[in-house]
């Protein structure tokens, strides 16, 4: 599973760091960081995480 | 038929969620999707903000539907006109039918529309990408523009038409803007940002009728002046989309009620999701409130799909009820709300948290003495309410 997030689309609303902590999170400057190839067993939070995305600048690539 | 279906009414984002959803809890058999609307789903936020500023189009807004979802059925451009939920078959406008094994409701809300008299040209609402394409048109440097409503919507395109040069007035009943959802204080320092950048405010006030030949040129106000206008915004909020469920028994009085599994008055094979649906928050008490929030959809669609799914597989259903925090957000100039819980019930007890009122600020919603609600109001995009989030748990 590859993670793909349009940094332009991203405005830092932070909700994919709810949904899947392990994957995305927002470091200390206030942008986004997250793992481009997580671990297939954090899937469905990741999908969740794409979900709640207000900007939907995250897209899950097999 | 060829297998059991699933149809799903109402093809915006509940639609979209409800179809992925029940993939994703193992539902293979058919999926039909119907909408009235001629485009694909979604995202409704940039309505009232980048659609409105610039040209956007249907792809830039456009959801991206999960693989899983390749073999649904849209039916786009085609209103449902009725249901019979008794021999589980939907009515289309053009006279044909589908039947059903589960039926998701997702119809969602229309925009109330102003009942005074006056012309019907120049009058917009913004619900659709289409109304928002007109509203655009409308805007631009030295446009008189009143917007009816100070709730969400109104704010945002306030916003949106000062950026864009308009001259705006925004005309609402209540003391301030945003006032059911924040209350006084929070809703006055919002207000202040607006007047700072030229957004006039008549509050406390209402709309009489709209003058003007053939196209809008005016609004009368309650207090007899005319506020002259090119453009009149009805941002008065929405109505649920529920006439096609009539005659089948169901209250409608205010969306569709629902049980802590979403199913709709607790019948097994129906099922609602989004702001059309009614339900009671265990979070908070047993009250069924429709909900608003842009975050709703997704999740009432992941509740109710392993709901329906169960229910068409003859398995148990969810153990647990749907009980989901509450949060949205709004970007207004360079500031955005961004609210966690459920503010409106903490409303008689509010309380700063951190900041001023002028500059940033995080406030406190309390139900005896509980918080219950979070919003704050920040410069850029870093929320002082996101720390707060854990403590509604």
């Amino acid at each position: 599973m590859k993670v793909i997030v349009d940094m332009d689309r991203c405005q830092d609303h932070g909700q994919c760091v709810f949904s899947a902590p392990e994957v995305f999170r927002i470091n200390d400057a206030g942008r986004l960081e997250f793992v481009a190839e997580p671990d297939d067993t954090l899937r469905d939070a990741v999908e969740d995480a794409a979900d709640v995305c207000p900007l939907q600048a995250i897209t899950i690539e097999d | 038929m060829a297998g059991r279906r699933v149809v799903v009414v109402g093809a915006s984002m509940g639609g979209l969620r409800a179809a992925e959803q029940l993939r994703a809890a193992g539902w293979t058999g058919g999926i039909t999707v119907v909408g009235d609307e001629p485009h694909m789903p979604y995202n409704r936020p940039p309505l009232s903000k980048d659609v409105l500023a610039g040209d956007v189009t249907h792809a830039a807004v456009a959801f991206r539907p999960r693989t899983s979802c390749a073999d649904v059925d849209w039916r786009l451009g085609e209103a449902v006109t009725g249901v019979d939920l008794e021999a589980r078959r939907v009515r289309l406008a053009g006279g044909s039918s589908l039947s059903y094994a589960g039926l998701v409701v997702a119809t969602g809300l229309r925009a109330r529309r102003l009942g005074c008299p006056g012309p019907a040209v120049g009058r917009h609402v913004v619900r659709t990408l289409d109304d928002a394409r007109r509203l655009r048109d409308a805007l631009g440097p030295g446009r008189r523009v009143v917007i009816v409503g100070a709730g969400f919507i109104g704010c945002e395109v306030a916003a949106t038409a000062r950026l864009l040069g308009a001259e705006v007035t925004v005309v609402a009943p209540e003391a301030e803007p945003m006032y059911r959802p924040l209350g006084a204080e929070l809703g006055a320092a919002l207000r202040r940002r607006h007047t700072a950048r030229g957004v006039r405010f008549e509050l406390g006030r209402t709309v009489e009728r709209l003058t003007g030949e053939g196209h809008v040129t005016g609004v009368v106000l309650d207090d007899g002046r005319t506020l002259a206008a090119d453009a009149v915004v009805e941002a008065i909020g929405a109505v649920p989309n529920t006439e096609w469920l009539a005659g089948n028994s169901l209250d409608l009085t205010d969306g569709v009620r629902c049980d802590a599994a979403l199913r709709v008055e607790s019948r097994p094979d129906v099922v609602a999701v989004g702001d059309v649906a009614r339900f009671a928050n265990p979070r908070y008490d047993d009250v069924p409130r429709r909900v608003e929030h842009w975050s709703i959809p997704t999740d009432t669609a992941r509740h109710a799909a392993r709901t329906l799914a169960a229910h068409l597989s003859d398995t148990a259903p969810p153990a647990a009820p749907f009980a989901p925090l509450p949060g949205f957000w709004s970007d207004q100039y360079e500031d955005r709300l961004q609210s966690y819980g459920a503010p409106a019930l903490g409303a008689t007890d509010i309380r700063l948290l951190e900041g001023t009122w002028t500059t940033a600020c995080a406030v406190g919603y309390h139900r005896d003495d509980t918080l219950v609600g979070v919003v704050s109001l920040t410069p850029g995009s870093h929320p002082l309410s996101t720390k707060y989030r854990s403590r509604l748990d």
